[in-house]
C-alpha cells in the first residue's frame, strides 16, 4: 500500500493504515527532529508529536502533496515548538518577538555538545546554543535539510522576510563560531 | 550599485531570491565573489554528526506508544472503533478521588504507626499507592494530551473534562500531600503544577473559547507539563515494578 493509500484509509478509519506511515517514516522524522533539537529525548518527544498531529489532522492532508513531505512539515513544526519551549523555559519571555532576540553567550556546554567531537562541531553546537528558536530550526531546515525558504515558511508558519532574516542571522553566528577555527580542520 | 551585503550573499549561497540586482552585480564583481567564496568556504565546513542510529523496529516502537494516546487501546488486528480519549477516561472517574483518600489514610496511618505493620506489609501499602499514583498521572496525561492537541482557533468543549478535572484534583492533592510526607519533592512538584491546570479547567466554563484554550496550551507547553508527567509516570512505574514480589528460586 503506497503511502497516499494508506492516509486514504486511515481517513476512513482503519488504524493498520495509520500504523504502516508510522513505521514507514518515523526513522526519518526522528532524523530530522535530532538535528533540529540536538537532543535524543526532545526528538523522540516529537516524532510522537508529529505523528499525534498527523493522526488528529488527517482531514487537512491534501491529496495532491506528497505524505513525506506533509509529515515531515509537521515534524519540523513540533521541533521548532520544542525549540521555543526550551527558550521559553530557560529565559522567561512573555512576547514571541522577544524569541528573536539574540541569545547571550551559552554558559556551559549542552549534553549535545559535550558529545561531539573536534573544534568544528563544537564551535557550530556553541554557535546553534546561541541561536533564537526560529534561527535555529530555520538555519537547520536550509544548511542541513536542503530545504527552500518557501518549504520552511510552511513548515515553521512564518512568512518569507523572517524565514530569511533567520537564516541571515543564524549564518552570522555561524560564520562567527567557526572563523576562528579556519584551517583547524583539514 | 554598491556591494553586496553578507545578507545578500548568504541568500546568493543558498540560491535563494536576493533581490533584483544581486545576481547580476556578483557577475560583475570580483570583490564581491571573492566573498561568496569565502562564506561558501566557511559553511562548507559547518557539519554535524549524524543522529543516532535507530533500528529496524523503531516504528514499531513509535506505534506501540503512540497507539495509546490515540486512544486504540485494543490489539490492532481487531475491528475496535477508535473511540475519543474521553469516553475511554471519563466513566472510570467517579470512584478515584474517594479510592485516592483511603490508599493515602492508608499509607499515611502506616507511616505513623510503622510499630503494627510488618515490613511486608508496610512494601504491599506502598505498592498500591504507586500503582494508584501511576494511575493518577496516566489519566492526568490523558487530559493533558486531549487539551494540548485540541485544534487552535476553534472553542473546545470541555464539559467532561470539567468534571474529570474536579476529580483529578481532589485525588492530586491527597497524592501529593503522600508525597510531601514521604520525602518526594518531583513527584509533589509536578502534582502541584498538574493541579493548577486543573483547577482552571474544573472552575472554567464548559466551552472553553480560542483565547483561552491557546493560553491553557501555551501553559501546558511552557511548562513542558506533558515531558515531566511521562517522565515521573515513568519513574513510578520503575519504583513499582522494583517492589514486585521476586519469584522464588528454582534451585
Amino acid at each position: 500500500m503506497d503511502d497516499a493509500a494508506a492516509v486514504a484509509r486511515a481517513r476512513a478509519g482503519d488504524s493498520e493504515a495509520f500504523r504502516l506511515l508510522v513505521e514507514r517514516h518515523s526513522r526519518a522524522l526522528f532524523k530530522l527532529a535530532y538535528r533540529m533539537t540536538g537532543n535524543e529525548h526532545d526528538a523522540e518527544d516529537v516524532v510522537q508529536e508529529a505523528f499525534l498531529k498527523a493522526y488528529r489532522n488527517l482531514d487537512r492532508f491534501e491529496e495532491r502533496a506528497q505524505v513525506s513531505s506533509w509529515l515531515y512539515r509537521i515534524a519540523s513544526n513540533c521541533a521548532f515548538d520544542v525549540l521555543r519551549r526550551r527558550q521559553r523555559r530557560d529565559k522567561p519571555l512573555d512576547s514571541l518577538d522577544a524569541l528573536d532576540a539574540p541569545e547571550p553567550q551559552a554558559e556551559a556546554p549542552g549534553p549535545d555538545r559535550m558529545a561531539l567531537g573536534g573544534d568544528v562541531r563544537r564551535g557550530l553546537v556553541a554557535a546553534l546554543e546561541r541561536m533564537s528558536a526560529r534561527e535555529r530550526a530555520a538555519f537547520v531546515l536550509r544548511h542541513f535539510e536542503g530545504r527552500s525558504v518557501k518549504e520552511i515558511e510552511l513548515a515553521l508558519g512564518l512568512d518569507t522576510t523572517a524565514v530569511k532574516q533567520s537564516v541571515c542571522r543564524a549564518v552570522r553566528k555561524a560564520r562567527q563560531a567557526l572563523a576562528p577555527l579556519a584551517g583547524t580542520v583539514s | 550599485m554598491s556591494h553586496l551585503s553578507e545578507d545578500e550573499l548568504v541568500l546568493l549561497h543558498y540560491h535563494e531570491d536576493a533581490g533584483p540586482d544581486a545576481a547580476s552585480h556578483l557577475a560583475s564583481c570580483s570583490e564581491c565573489a571573492e566573498r561568496l567564496r569565502a562564506l561558501a568556504e566557511t559553511l562548507s565546513r559547518a557539519d554535524l554528526p549524524e543522529p543516532p542510529e535507530r533500528g529496524d523496529d523503531y516504528g514499531a516502537q513509535v506505534w506501540a506508544r503512540l497507539r495509546p494516546e490515540l486512544g486504540l487501546a485494543q490489539p490492532a488486528s481487531e475491528p475496535a472503533k477508535v473511540l475519543p480519549m474521553r469516553r475511554r477516561v471519563w466513566p472510570r472517574a467517579a470512584s478515584f478521588a474517594a479510592l485516592a483518600a483511603a490508599l493515602v489514610l492508608a499509607f499515611l496511618l502506616g507511616r505513623r504507626f510503622p510499630v503494627d505493620a510488618p515490613p511486608a506489609a508496610a512494601e504491599v501499602r506502598e505498592r498500591v499507592l504507586l500503582v494508584a499514583v501511576g494511575e493518577h498521572l496516566e489519566r492526568s496525561r490523558l487530559v493533558l494530551v486531549e487539551i494540548a492537541n485540541a485544534p487552535a482557533g476553534e472553542a473546545l468543549d470541555v464539559s467532561a473534562e470539567r468534571a474529570v478535572a474536579d476529580e483529578l484534583v481532589s485525588s492530586g492533592r491527597l497524592y501529593r500531600q503522600a508525597a510531601v510526607r514521604s520525602g518526594d519533592p518531583a513527584l509533589a512538584e509536578v502534582l502541584e503544577e498538574l493541579e493548577r491546570v486543573f483547577v482552571e479547567v474544573a472552575a472554567g466554563p464548559e466551552s472553553l473559547q480560542p483565547a483561552d484554550l491557546e493560553r491553557l496550551q501555551q501553559r501546558i507547553e511552557a511548562r513542558g507539563l506533558l515531558f515531566k508527567v511521562r517522565v515521573v509516570g515513568a519513574q513510578v512505574r520503575e519504583r513499582e515494578s522494583e517492589r514486585l514480589p521476586r519469584p522464588m528460586s528454582q534451585s
